[in-house]
């Protein structure tokens, strides 16, 4: 399994060397639709330059730091309620949205939180980003964006409890990625 | 732009006054995970690259112009499939507004466009494992399609 992935992981890193060189042969070639692509992936590519590596930094910080026994108290089982508010205000405040979000939740778990509140956790990150939701309200309106979060926020808490007891039911488990 | 890099920055100086050996022990976690994980983040960056083809003119072509509930769905599916930062989806929407697309139509593809990533599989399968990322997209979709049809019957476009 481990070598199966390493084995992936080139083929990925030899796939993108292979589009990074079409991107820059369709500049010198004028190749239109390239070239959008090209613009397309310089889009993404910047977001998660400036995102991606001191993400993963606080990540790893958190793990050595922050100690099994708080994100139990506070994220698994013997936290009621209060975990999803704990989750939503970590979700709200995630600079980033899902691409940091997957890996913290997968620490989180793998930590002690259980599945309600890093499902809660995950999907409140893409939901309710405060920077995003700025934005949102002032081009769609106060009234759109108050609609959004306060029509969302119960609804994500209560699949995140039902996602949580059936995976918990069928004893799923969650890879970890170290 | 460049914010998370002082946040880190500054956090790493901290932990490294506090604790030398384990501040080194939680970078080499940190990069541990991130080599793990970056040919997966590259492959995404392609498949994104290839769906942001999908241009402004045919989402408003697409969303502009239904009857509401057909754009209720084309919202949800097209919103589903792809994925755009805010900066690019919320000018879009504001477009769609002014065309007189229904508001419950931009709660469709905005929701989706942020709860359900069809396009962000590959990573998310990789920290969720299959089953649950697959039932976590299932649930933002329901999610989704139930605050449109809120935000369809608040703005008083749909009667209930």
């Amino acid at each position: 399994m481990a070598k199966n992935k390493k084995k992936t992981n080139k083929w990925n890193y030899i796939i993108f060397t292979v589009f990074v060189a079409f991107i820059i042969g369709s500049y010198f070639l004028n190749f239109d639709l390239g070239s959008r692509i090209g613009s397309n992936f310089m889009i993404f590519a910047r977001d998660m330059i400036s995102i991606l590596p001191p993400a993963f930094i606080l990540i790893g910080l958190f793990d050595v730091w922050v100690s099994r026994k708080s994100i139990e108290k506070n994220f698994g089982h013997t936290s009621g309620f209060k975990k999803y508010i704990y989750a939503i205000l970590l979700a709200a405040t995630t600079v980033g949205g899902t691409f940091v979000a997957f890996p913290v939740a997968n620490t989180l778990y793998h930590k002690g939180a259980n599945y309600s509140s890093i499902f809660t956790y995950v999907t409140a990150a893409s939901l309710v980003m405060i920077p995003m939701s700025i934005m949102e309200a002032s081009i769609l309106g106060v009234k759109f964006t108050a609609i959004r979060i306060g029509v969302s926020l119960p609804l994500v808490i209560i699949s995140s409890i039902l996602l949580g007891n059936f995976f918990t039911r069928i004893d799923y488990k969650i890879p970890k990625a170290e | 732009m460049y914010t998370l890099y002082y946040i880190a920055g500054i956090a790493v100086l901290i932990s490294f006054f506090a604790d030398r050996e384990k501040t080194i022990k939680g970078l080499k976690i940190g990069w541990k995970k991130f080599s793990k994980i970056l040919g997966t983040y590259l492959k995404l960056l392609i498949i994104l690259s290839f769906i942001l083809l999908i241009s402004d003119q045919f989402i408003i072509n697409y969303l502009g112009g239904q009857a509401p509930f057909v754009g209720l769905i084309m919202g949800l599916i097209i919103g589903s499939i792809t994925m755009m930062p805010g900066f690019i989806a919320y000018p879009l929407a504001g477009i769609l507004v002014s065309r007189g697309v229904n508001y419950m139509v931009v709660a469709a593809f905005i929701t989706t466009l942020m709860l359900v990533g069809v396009a962000t599989y590959p990573v998310e399968k990789e920290y969720f494992g299959i089953k649950a990322t697959i039932w976590r997209n299932i649930a933002g979709f329901i999610i989704s399609a139930l605050i449109a049809v809120v935000t369809g019957v608040l703005y008083g476009e749909v009667l209930v």
